[in-house]
């Protein structure tokens, strides 16, 4: 589903625990650019082709002064056209001053994440008698997960400093000790790199916290078989040939989760030619799983994505998740499909942080049937 | 006959050697500060600790001030250690403020003995003109004749100790400081760094002030100050041919490049009458050469030192064009306009060095920090199979200058055993190098590596 066609894979850099692999853009695209508010107030920050229609585009938890009075609020989701969706923020004095200061910035954290899992799990489509007040009401949210901003991922923000920004690159691959830890694309190269350094301020998931702090990451040394060259030419065919291997190996194993179909997509908002979509993965465990959005213009081209990695923990969440919204939010077909009972499903909820989720009489009802059946005679030894 | 231990004394002296040249303590693209500081601290104390002897006569080469400096910290310490005379003459070679900040040094690390005291006193004997030392390094001349107890001749005493204590000073410039206490006229017969700060107490008005202290500018102040006194209308008269190259190559860079475009005649005038006055007789004497010129993102340095590396580079290319016969500048980011690099962009060293060979010029040199990463690698392969398959003779001369220290190696940063690598700070240090790097190649053992030392001493005496 996610296609880095005309995105080619250029050497990447190490630093740390952390390998950093650009993507050069053949053709940029012209005419979906970065809202021009996100270059600072004035639209003039934007230098714009010849042809003045385009499309703007503003990026989740993106901080800018959406509102007509100037206060700042933040993009909630990857936005479109004008911002319709934005949430207002609020700075405590010392933000303020900050703010003012017309620099790219996103969101406060927690927020941020947030609001994007919120925008994936809706919550109950069908109000089951099993669920709570709350959860039919409120759907998941306030939904809880835990992220880190760049800064707190060690090295990130050297490595994003002494990164060399190849000519034309609208995209950068992450690595924390050599998994895929996320992936950003833009249309266009000066969108990047108006957009590069606020990757530290970014948000990443616990894995790539942690492995971080890993072993550094080693380059992949170039090796020329000297038997096979007689020439220079020989030695330039040696060298291109160094080139394509790694751009091949890092699409077909290095990226390879990435790249691989998503579980569920969906189609958020059309404009013009461009379609945003957000899509989750398969919440297969043991298994690399991003989350993330997209935007594709009517020939499929990616014209911009941004992905975050889920923890093993919120993988095994997501799985509960998706496996009940599969089943209409209904407990006992989704415990026959990971065949289990009612019960022993309605506790892993509880273990996984959804006790809230379902109503308090029932969910004593399946604590006490779990007690019988493990202090009962009669229950089979497992 | 070669023993390993000689060996390893060779290289770890040009590791060394490479250090002094390039490293400052200052931050760099790829370190901080710290880091710079405590690697090259380590390597001193393991010089120190391992060839007194060569470590002495290091300061012989063109290491830089901060490690001389250092070296002559060190050794004052030992007594007994590194000739004093080489001590003096290198002294006599550094700039002022230097000196007197090594001053400082000593006093704060408590070193005083009698060798130290004398190389103050002769330091001092041999300044052309003490009088206008004590005005503009007040307080670090106080110190340094604090620390050697010495009696200043005449009023230079009273002046610097006392200074009110005589109503009026006989030296000019000693009564002139006096009166700019009080007179808006006198200050401008002070040198400018002690008239800025009569200034500003007079309140008298930037402009105003540039104007009429422009006669006692020093060469390097009227380079640092022609942009800012341009702004008001106010020509300093910066002599940009007589620069040193690199430093006229770093105030190249500091312009933004549509100035760099109007003043183009003028610019690439005075860079090729400084590369042709370093050059000097050797010029198009060096055969077909062909450069390969760092300017990728990190050849920006750091806050501290910008652009250094690129002015390095930028120096190289018109230094090259001045020695060699025939020149080809291949910048990495393919830019073919000298005047207009800017640090942009990955550091692809194996295709440009690949593009430099095509042609088999006679020497090949390459300027860059060796932050080979598009592909990591590739440029050390690449020489790696031209060596071994394709000029196994040797007939291209290939050498590697780095203008930048890697504290995690205490090393400038090689991409090839196979050629020799050297740290290089000026550009004037070019052709010196060439010759240095020999040693590194491993032809030439330590026995040469000595006579090399003692040579360049000798002829820092004849200097």
């Amino acid at each position: 589903m996610i296609d880095l066609a005309g995105l080619d894979t250029r050497p990447a850099q190490t630093w740390g625990g952390l390998r950093l692999v650009p993507l050069v853009r053949r053709e940029p695209i012209e005419d979906l650019r970065l809202h021009a508010r996100v270059y600072g107030d004035e639209p003039s920050g934007v230098s714009l082709p010849d042809k003045t229609f385009y499309t703007a585009y503003v990026p989740h938890a993106f901080v800018a002064s959406w509102t007509g009075d100037g206060t700042p609020a933040a993009a909630y989701g990857t936005q479109l056209g004008e911002p319709p969706r934005h949430m207002p923020v609020r700075f405590h004095r010392r933000m303020a001053r900050r703010a003012d200061e017309n620099r790219l910035r996103f969101l406060p954290l927690h927020l941020a994440m947030e609001g994007f899992l919120a925008l994936h799990f809706g919550g109950p489509v069908i109000a089951w008698e099993e669920w709570s007040r709350q959860a039919i009401a409120h759907g998941l949210s306030p939904r809880c997960e835990d992220a880190y901003t760049g800064a707190e991922v060690r090295g990130l923000d050297d490595a994003l400093k002494i990164f060399e920004i190849y000519p034309g690159q609208c995209g950068l691959l992450l690595y924390a000790g050599d998994t895929l830890a996320a992936a950003f694309v833009v249309p266009h190269p000066e969108d990047y790199r108006a957009l590069h350094p606020t990757l530290v301020r970014d948000l990443y998931g616990e894995l790539v916290h942690e492995y971080a702090l890993f072993y550094p990451a080693r380059d992949f040394p170039a090796v020329i078989d000297e038997s096979a060259v007689s020439s220079l030419a020989d030695l330039r065919a040696q060298a291109v040939r160094q080139e394509r291997q790694w751009a091949a190996f890092h699409d077909s194993v290095m990226a390879a989760g990435l790249l691989r179909a998503p579980g569920h997509v969906q189609e958020v908002h059309r404009l013009g030619r461009f379609t945003l979509s957000r899509f989750l993965p398969a919440f297969e465990r043991k298994s690399e799983n991003h989350i993330g959005e997209t935007i594709l213009d009517e020939d499929g081209r990616l014209a911009y994505l941004k992905t975050f990695r889920l923890s093993e923990a919120q993988t095994r969440r997501g799985h509960l998740l998706s496996t009940l919204a599969a089943h209409d939010w209904s407990l006992p077909a989704a415990a026959a499909t990971l065949r289990t009972s009612a019960a022993e499903l309605g506790l892993r909820l509880e273990r996984a942080g959804f006790g809230h989720l379902l109503r308090q009489d029932v969910l004593d009802g399946y604590r006490r049937a779990a007690r019988r059946r493990t202090s009962g005679a009669s229950s089979p030894p497992r | 006959m070669e023993t390993y231990a000689d060996l390893i004394e060779c290289e770890d002296v040009l590791l060394f050697a490479n250090a002094a040249i390039t490293s400052t303590g200052q931050r760099e693209f790829h370190s901080a500060a710290g880091e710079q500081r405590l690697s090259l601290d380590f390597l001193h104390r393991y010089i120190e600790g391992n060839y007194p002897d060569l470590y002495a006569a290091t300061l012989a080469l063109d290491i830089n001030d901060h490690n001389a400096a250092l070296i002559i910290a060190n050794l004052l310490a030992r007594p007994g250690q590194g000739d004093g005379e080489l001590i003096a003459r290198r002294l006599k070679r550094m700039s002022p403020p230097r000196v007197y900040r090594l001053f400082r040094r000593l006093r704060h690390d408590g070193v005083n003995n009698r060798r130290t005291r004398a190389l103050i006193r002769d330091w001092l004997a041999g300044r052309p003109d003490l009088a206008f030392d004590a005005v503009k390094y007040r307080s670090a001349l106080k110190s340094a004749v604090r620390h050697a107890h010495l009696r200043l001749p005449g009023e230079l005493g009273d002046f610097l100790f006392a200074p009110f204590s005589r109503a009026r000073y006989d030296t000019p410039v000693l009564e002139a400081w006096r009166r700019a206490h009080y007179d808006k006229g006198a200050l401008y017969e002070l040198p400018y760094t002690v008239a800025e700060g009569f200034a500003a107490r007079h309140g008298i008005s930037r402009t105003l002030f540039l104007e009429r202290i422009a006669p006692k500018l020093t060469r390097l102040e009227r380079l640092r100050l022609a942009e800012s006194a341009g702004k008001g209308g106010l020509d300093t008269e910066a002599d940009l041919a007589s620069m040193p190259l690199v430093r006229l190559a770093s105030y190249v860079l500091a312009l933004p490049a549509d100035t760099r475009t109007r003043r183009r005649a003028e610019l690439v005038g005075a860079l090729r009458a400084a590369a042709a006055r370093v050059a000097g007789t050797r010029a198009g004497t060096w055969g077909s050469v062909a450069a390969v010129l760092d300017d990728s993102f990190s050849s920006f340095g750091s806050p501290v030192k910008r652009r250094r590396p690129l002015a390095v580079a930028l120096a190289c290319h018109y230094l090259l064009e001045a020695l060699a016969g025939g020149y080809r500048g291949l910048w990495l980011s393919r830019r073919t306009d000298p005047l207009q690099t800017r640090p942009s962009g990955p550091t692809p060293l194996g295709r440009r060095i690949l593009d430099a060979l095509e042609t088999r010029p006679d020497l090949l040199v390459i300027v860059s920090d060796g932050w080979d990463n598009a592909p990591p690698g590739l440029a050390g392969e690449v020489l790696r199979v031209w060596r071994r398959k394709l000029d196994p003779g040797g007939e291209v001369g290939i050498v590697h200058v780095n203008p930048v220290y890697d504290a995690d190696h205490f090393d400038v940063r090689r991409l090839s055993p196979m050629v020799p690598t050297a740290g290089i700070r000026d550009a004037e240090d070019l052709p010196a190098l060439v010759e240095l790097a020999r040693f590194a190649e491993g032809r030439t053992g330590v026995a040469d590596l000595r006579a090399y030392l003692a040579d360049r001493a000798a002829g820092l005496e004849a200097r």
